[in-house]
């Protein structure tokens, strides 16, 4: 399996490094991110691609600059999806199985947006993450903590009219990895989205609110502004909580555009 | 290094994370790679291998392919997660095996618009912080290239990267071989649409 880890350590550096290594290099980038900023510069909406301390990256980075061109008719439209390619019961993450999965039960609920802060509707969502242990059922993983059969850990959904949707799980547990030692990521659940136009596909993580592994995590840390990083982090919102069920977070979620949106025909945004 | 509580700014873009090692229990599904089944009489194999810097094979890669129909047309048939068989939805998903490789089943495009056919190629991966784009062209319609806009943008000594080697009929179907490097020599040409 040994091709299935990262190669820690690769480069820079010769063996795996320590936390304080890695946190000396995320400080030494968040400081030259922040001096551009200061000099001028934009700040930084999108993580590095080139991210040392995200040793995977150092690889599997692009050196060339990206080719900028403008999106012409296949960019500017996106795959149909709708009810009849998601089972509304996919978004409810604790009913996949017989038994009730352990953990501490929750909702994750919010809107897609476009950039100027349009719904995007009817669009697909899918989420997946870590059971309350910090373990996913992926046979990659060889984290030492339970698996749970009352958890998959999968999720689906089309959006609404408003662009809202809502998913039903339990909070993910933190779980280590091999990027450097003692490295541990943050709780988080993957986000998969579609928008209007290809251009606005988005694969993200949504993190929860106080964690104190945000600072040690090379991953949050590739969005070397913190405010950029920041909209990661869904809110604890107890208008959302369910008494005696469930508590609730929200997290909306801004797609790039809408330069390149295309709009439905029927669709009057003005 | 203290971090802003939240800070859910309407309009300002949600930054892009890893999709990470461990998602192949959630996003690959049944049909994914096949936008038609096999023995449609004009499908194609479109197929290749995604590698690292070091060349070495990424076999955790996930590729997604959207593309218009024969005629050009972009599909607003719903289906593309549950395939009837017989309805082209034009997007594909696949990920890669233990060596890196990847194989789509579809139709070659057509032209959409102006541009000269091609399809669009999403790449995602551990390590790869924020998706990349590409486009992969076919040599049959190399008469269009000349004035494509967006191979025009590309240095000419890596326009190759971005065209499919034709490799002619391969078990029934014509192959296409469209191999992605992420870095390196050869290293494939990714697009920052202006969006």
């Amino acid at each position: 399996m040994s091709q299935t880890t990262p190669r820690p350590g690769l480069r820079p550096g010769t063996g795996p490094a320590s936390q304080n290594e890695i946190t000396a290099e995320i400080e030494a980038i968040e400081a030259d991110a922040a001096a551009r900023v200061a000099a001028g510069g934009s700040p930084e909406l999108q993580p590095r691609r080139d991210y040392a301390p995200y040793r995977s990256s150092v690889l599997r980075h692009p050196t060339h600059e990206l080719v900028r061109v403008d999106p012409e008719e296949v960019e500017r439209f996106s795959p149909a999806f709708g009810h009849t390619d998601v089972n509304p019961l996919e978004s409810n993450l604790t009913i996949a199985h017989t038994g009730e999965p352990i953990g501490e039960r929750m909702t994750v609920s919010g809107r897609v947006l476009d950039g100027e802060g349009r719904p995007v509707r009817h669009q697909l969502i899918e989420v997946w993450q870590a059971n309350a242990g910090g373990r996913y059922v992926h046979k990659r993983d060889q984290h030492p903590a339970p698996l749970d059969p009352n958890f998959t850990g999968v999720g689906r959904a089309i959006t609404g009219d408003n662009g809202e949707y809502s998913f039903t799980t339990i909070k993910p547990g933190p779980y280590p990895w091999k990027n450097h030692i003692n490295a541990w990521r943050p709780a988080h659940i993957h986000f998969s989205l579609f928008g209007n136009a290809f251009t606005q596909r988005l694969i993200t993580q949504m993190y929860f609110p106080g964690d104190p592994l945000f600072a040690l995590d090379p991953i949050y840390q590739s969005i070397a502004d913190a405010e950029a990083r920041a909209r990661l982090v869904g809110q604890y919102d107890h208008s959302l909580s369910v008494p005696e069920f469930s508590l609730g977070y929200r997290w909306d979620i801004v797609l790039t555009g809408p330069k390149s949106t295309w709009m439905e025909s029927e669709g009057a945004d003005e | 290094m203290s971090e802003p509580e939240t800070a859910q700014i309407p309009a300002l873009q949600t930054p892009s994370q890893t999709i990470g090692p461990f998602y192949g229990f959630a996003l690959p599904y049944a049909g994914g790679p096949e936008l038609v089944p096999g023995y449609h009489p004009r499908a194609i194999r479109f197929h290749g291998t995604v590698t690292d810097g070091d060349g070495e094979p990424i076999l955790d890669a996930l590729l997604e392919i959207w593309q218009a129909d024969e005629n050009g047309a972009l599909s607003r048939e719903l289906g593309s997660l549950d395939r009837d068989g017989f309805t082209f939805t034009g997007f594909g998903r696949c990920a890669t095996t233990i060596a890196g490789n990847y194989t789509f089943t579809t139709l070659r495009p057509g032209a959409a618009g102006s541009a000269a056919p091609y399809i669009l190629v999403t790449v995602f991966a551990r390590g790869v912080t924020h998706h990349l784009f590409t486009r992969a062209y076919f040599a049959e319609d190399s008469a269009l290239h000349a004035t494509d806009v967006v191979l025009s943008a590309v240095p000419v000594d890596r326009r190759h990267t971005l065209i499919c080697v034709s490799e002619g009929v391969v078990g029934g179907a014509e192959s296409y071989r469209f191999d992605i490097r992420l870095q390196g020599e050869n290293e494939t040409v990714f697009l920052d649409f202006d969006a």
